[in-house]
């Protein structure tokens, strides 16, 4: 009986990294759109902070995509 | 010929039945989250997630048969064995959804096929090391790679997150966990439909109708896509609170990081030829989550009921698949009493459930997601009068007491 340790392990290794990077993405995202509601309320702009915050929210939705990707390539 | 189309047809009836509690089984993993956190309504989610459950059966061609595939000798399948496998499954599905326990349907569907090939051919038909690899290590490994990966995404996002606005926190965490939540019920279309198509084809290759090799047939591919589809819809609700409010009190943040671990891994499992079984990851992630946030439980006692059900799902399966494989091997007669004791023990299970009825209305306890209104009223009212049952008032769990969760909250039968 051989027990597959490498694909245990990048199974863990690559859950562990893409889920805190893409949650950390996301949350970056959201503190980006709460910092424009924030500038609205004092009456200014916060575009950079409103552009990083989509910046975030593509990459997101970019592994959104690969992941959909990757459930259709396996068919 | 008569006669065994009449077996074949049984089998496929059979088949379509596991199906249709396969998806009533697992919309929890995909659904429940969503579901306890307010991101979606109740009815809303389950219909998305039999869409996308469709979506996912038609997305795949190729026979995904890893069930039958080296875990029991093909040689010698008889279209019995498929299905005494099937009624053993199908049992421990609506024993455990009665008692709201989240469970793996393959797992049950494994041992079944393995108590009936045991029953049938003997231990040595079985593969011990294939049953290791593929199923034992898994269900220990799952959990904790997914509740692993879910503490620490919702650490990292309450740090990070900690001075963003609170409504727009919400409303994003909401929208970002419906797409997660979308993906984990698209990759469970693709495998959990398939696992069906793969049995019904492989019973039919069984019983002599198609030649072996054979695609699985479309209507095969539609019916199982459409029982799936039809068993997500209906909504497990008792296991749906369960995972969404039993395990321990999730916000939209939590939600999120659990769903997209809970996405992830079994994405990265699949992709990297690790199956791990969406149940045990959900189910890890959500207890991840919980954990990872500042003052979060886990109710330990209700974990413990879960993982005892896990344990068992294998070998009760297999009892029961054993047990019909050797009526069945009785004559036809035996078979039509297998089937007779099928329809009537799951009439038995859905009779019972009526006691105490859980579904789209009661789910989550509140319409509103628990915010700080809600948590005081509870502080302060009583249960709600209505509708429930004295039994279900005690299994919503108050907001209010976290502190003391071990008790009442998680009492789901």
């Amino acid at each position: 009986m051989s027990i597959d340790w490498a694909a245990i392990g990048s199974v863990f290794g690559v859950s562990l990294v893409v889920t805190v990077g893409l949650v950390a993405l996301f949350t970056l995202g959201i503190k980006g759109l709460s910092a424009r509601e924030r500038a609205t309320a004092q009456g200014n702009s916060a575009a950079l902070a409103v552009t990083a915050a989509y910046l975030c929210f593509a990459g997101c939705a970019a592994a959104v995509a690969w992941g959909i990707h990757l459930i259709v390539a396996k068919a | 010929m008569e006669n065994f189309s009449l077996i074949l047809a049984i089998v496929v009836v059979t088949a379509l039945a596991f199906d249709f509690t396969n998806g009533f089984h697992d919309t929890a993993n995909a659904m429940a989250t969503t579901i306890s956190t307010g991101a979606l309504k109740p009815k809303i989610a389950v219909t998305m997630s039999a869409a996308l459950n469709l979506v996912g059966a038609f997305l795949s061609v190729e026979v995904a048969n890893t069930i039958s595939k080296g875990l029991v000798d093909e040689n010698g399948i008889r279209p019995e064995v498929i299905f005494a496998a099937l009624v053993g499954a199908i049992l421990w599905n609506l024993v455990t959804w009665l008692v709201g326990l989240p469970s793996s349907s393959s797992h049950a569907l494994m041992g079944g096929l393995i108590g009936a090939t045991v029953a049938s051919a003997g231990f040595g038909a079985v593969h011990g090391d294939v049953l290791v690899t593929k199923v034992l290590l898994p269900a220990v490994a799952a959990p904790v790679v997914a509740g692993l990966a879910a503490m620490l995404a919702t650490r990292l996002s309450y740090g990070i997150g900690k001075n963003a606005d609170d409504n727009a926190t919400r409303k994003g965490f909401r929208a970002g966990q419906i797409a997660s939540a979308g993906l984990v019920s698209l990759a469970h279309g693709t495998n959990d439909a398939q696992k069906t198509m793969g049995i019904i084809t492989l019973a039919l290759i069984a019983g002599g109708s198609i030649a072996p090799g054979s695609n699985p047939p479309t209507w095969v591919i539609l019916s199982a896509g459409l029982a799936i589809a039809l068993g997500t819809y209906i909504g497990g609700w008792r296991i749906i609170r369960t995972m969404g409010k039993g395990l321990t009190d999730l916000q939209p943040q939590q939600g999120f990081a659990a769903q997209t671990s809970a996405a992830t891994a079994i994405l990265a499992s699949s992709h990297l030829g690790f199956s791990l079984s969406t149940t045990h990851v959900v189910s890890g992630s959500v207890m991840g989550a919980g954990l990872g946030r500042k003052g979060g439980t886990v109710r330990w006692s209700t974990a413990t009921r879960m993982m005892i059900a896990w344990v068992l799902t294998l070998p009760a399966a297999a009892l029961v698949g054993a047990l019909a494989e050797s009526v069945t091997d009785l004559g036809d007669w035996g078979t039509a009493l297998v089937a007779v004791f099928l329809v009537a023990a799951s009439a038995t299970i859905w009779k019972l459930s009526r006691r105490e009825v859980v579904d789209s209305s009661n789910v989550v306890g509140t319409e509103e997601p628990a915010g700080v209104v809600t948590t005081a009223i509870a502080a302060v009212t009583p249960p709600p009068a209505g509708p429930v049952t004295d039994g279900l008032t005690a299994t919503i769990p108050s907001p209010a007491a976290p502190a003391a969760p071990a008790t009442g909250p998680a009492t789901t039968v």
